[in-house]
């Protein structure tokens, strides 16, 4: 593993003053991080380790706002009985994350930061073959090669890959904010819109971008507003448990008898952020909660979606998550 | 505010029931520390990237991957590894002698082909049923997930986890609590 030095961060605002230093990275639980090092993705000479600090701790509701530290872990936050009465897609995506050992170590800090599972990315360095993510400009081994499990949505020729995580899947449908702390201070980044696309990135002019985080910014927690929707997630994986998800759907349903009042719904592993299907959502209510009334719905949510040539079953896959995730969330099942 | 990095780092915990101070590179994962350093060959290295779970070990009671957690992380924290489980009572604690419950369970149901995943299943399963998740046959198999078996020992392993989780020093609340010694 790369060597590097290390220290304890005291308060959050020292750690966020470390990562100024380029060449400092941050370790919270450290399930990608240590990765990362084997393989050759990370380069930090320098490790600031927050895992000590309470002030990231925590999961507690304030009004109607649920608040949860960037430090709780992925089982914390699965198992609390806020997060599962109060934002229970995001409860599912947590247990539904990883395995149990992993998750008593993962942070919701560190979750949506990490880095796509694609296989020519997670190779150890020096690469056989090009990946723009590793070596910038250099190309896509897997738009060339294997890509049945990358994006429908938002890819360029330069990347293909979508981003895993699960519970990022439903801090975007739940209309969740992250706090994070920099060099220019505190601000909030709404999680729909965290993370980005290979296009969105390409069209900003940092076609290697995979989020909004600024260079030197730590995620310091998350808001979420409570709700009394229904909700689900929904992974589809090859095996049962302990796997990523080929896709993944998280919706909320608010019912008016028989019929859809209010519902959102974002795909997951569809893309390299969360795939919120906003026309849908504008078209639901009114709809009923039927699989039959649900699916042209999303089907026309989904009409600008553009396939790989080995990827063209994950349309309908998640399509049908989706529909799923919707049914459950509404109670139909 | 500034911040020290340091290239060597003096960690204390406890291990086992012991407590020690050891002096680290801070690259050092819990896993290699246990195996290289310390001697202690339970905890198996299989993948050393976090797929596995041969490696996994208790930290403060809680199953964790040694190959994904560095000794500095552990300052100040109890760490059990499966030499560590003979005399035991529920996670965390630490006695000293006779096959731990979950061990005996192992052997009765015949847990186990190769056994190289063995170190790791018994500790996920004493944690499994510390966490009140060996309740049934989907649970137990939903959160044993973590430990791969490549013998694909999984319904044998699962009957002793369930076996043991009835033993009342092993899966009574009070025994896994702290104050239940």
């Amino acid at each position: 593993m790369r060597d590097f030095a290390y220290a304890r961060a005291d308060t959050a605002e020292s750690a966020a003053g470390a990562l100024a230093d380029p060449r400092t990275s941050v370790i919270a639980g450290g399930t990608e991080l240590l990765n990362w090092f084997r393989l050759g993705i990370a380069d930090a000479d320098r490790v600031v380790d927050i895992g000590g600090l309470n002030e990231l701790r925590g999961i507690a509701v304030a009004g109607d706002e649920l608040r949860i530290g960037a430090l709780a872990t992925l089982n914390e936050i699965g198992e609390h009985p806020l997060v599962i009465r109060t934002a229970g897609a995001l409860a599912s995506a947590c247990l539904q994350a990883a395995s149990a050992q992993i998750r008593n170590r993962a942070t919701i800090g560190g979750n949506v930061l990490q880095r796509t599972r694609c296989p020519y990315f997670r190779a150890e360095e020096p690469l056989p073959w090009p990946c723009s993510k590793r070596d910038p400009g250099s190309g896509c081994a897997s738009l060339a090669g294997r890509h049945e499990r990358q994006a429908i949505f938002g890819w360029t020729r330069d990347c293909v890959t979508v981003q895993p995580s699960d519970p990022a899947v439903a801090l975007a449908v739940l209309d969740a904010q992250a706090d994070v702390l920099g060099p220019a201070g505190r601000r909030t980044i709404p999680m729909r819109e965290f993370h980005l696309t290979q296009r969105e990135a390409a069209e900003a002019g940092q076609p290697m971008r995979e989020t909004r985080l600024e260079p030197g910014e730590l995620i310091t927690g998350y808001r979420l507003p409570t709700s009394p929707d229904g909700q689900a997630y929904v992974k589809v994986r090859e095996r049962a448990s302990y796997e990523y998800a080929i896709v993944s759907a998280a919706a909320t349903v608010r019912l008016w008898p028989g019929k859809i009042a209010a519902a959102r719904v974002a795909l997951g592993s569809v893309a390299q952020r969360p795939w919120r299907l906003t026309a849908a959502e504008a078209e639901l209510p009114g709809t009923p909660l039927t699989r039959e009334a649900l699916i042209p719905v999303i089907e026309r949510a989904m009409a600008d979606a553009v396939p790989l040539p080995q990827n063209g079953f994950k349309v309908l896959m998640a399509r049908n998550a989706a529909v799923r995730a919707l049914l459950t969330a509404g109670g139909a099942r | 505010m500034t911040i020290d990095f340091a290239r060597r780092v003096d960690v204390m915990l406890r291990l086992n029931g012991r407590d020690l101070t050891t002096v680290v590179s801070p690259r050092t994962t819990l896993l290699d520390w246990l195996r290289d350093d310390i001697g202690l060959t339970g905890a198996k290295k299989g993948c050393n990237e976090g797929a596995c779970g041969t490696c996994t070990v208790l930290v403060d009671g809680r199953r964790m991957n040694g190959c994904l957690t560095l000794v500095v992380q552990c300052a100040g924290r109890s760490v059990t590894t499966v030499e560590g489980l003979a005399g035991m009572r529920g996670a965390g604690e630490v006695g000293g002698g006779q096959l731990h419950p979950v061990q005996q369970a192992f052997a009765d149901h015949d847990a186990f082909q190769c056994g190289y995943c063995t170190p790791g299943q018994l500790m996920s399963a004493v944690a499994c049923i510390a966490e009140g998740h060996a309740t049934d046959d989907a649970s137990v198999r939903e959160w044993m997930s973590g430990n791969i078996c490549r013998c694909s020992a999984y319904p044998q392993i699962t009957a002793a986890v369930l076996a043991a989780a009835q033993e009342p020093a092993v899966g009574s609340p009070a025994a896994n609590s702290r104050e239940g010694r």
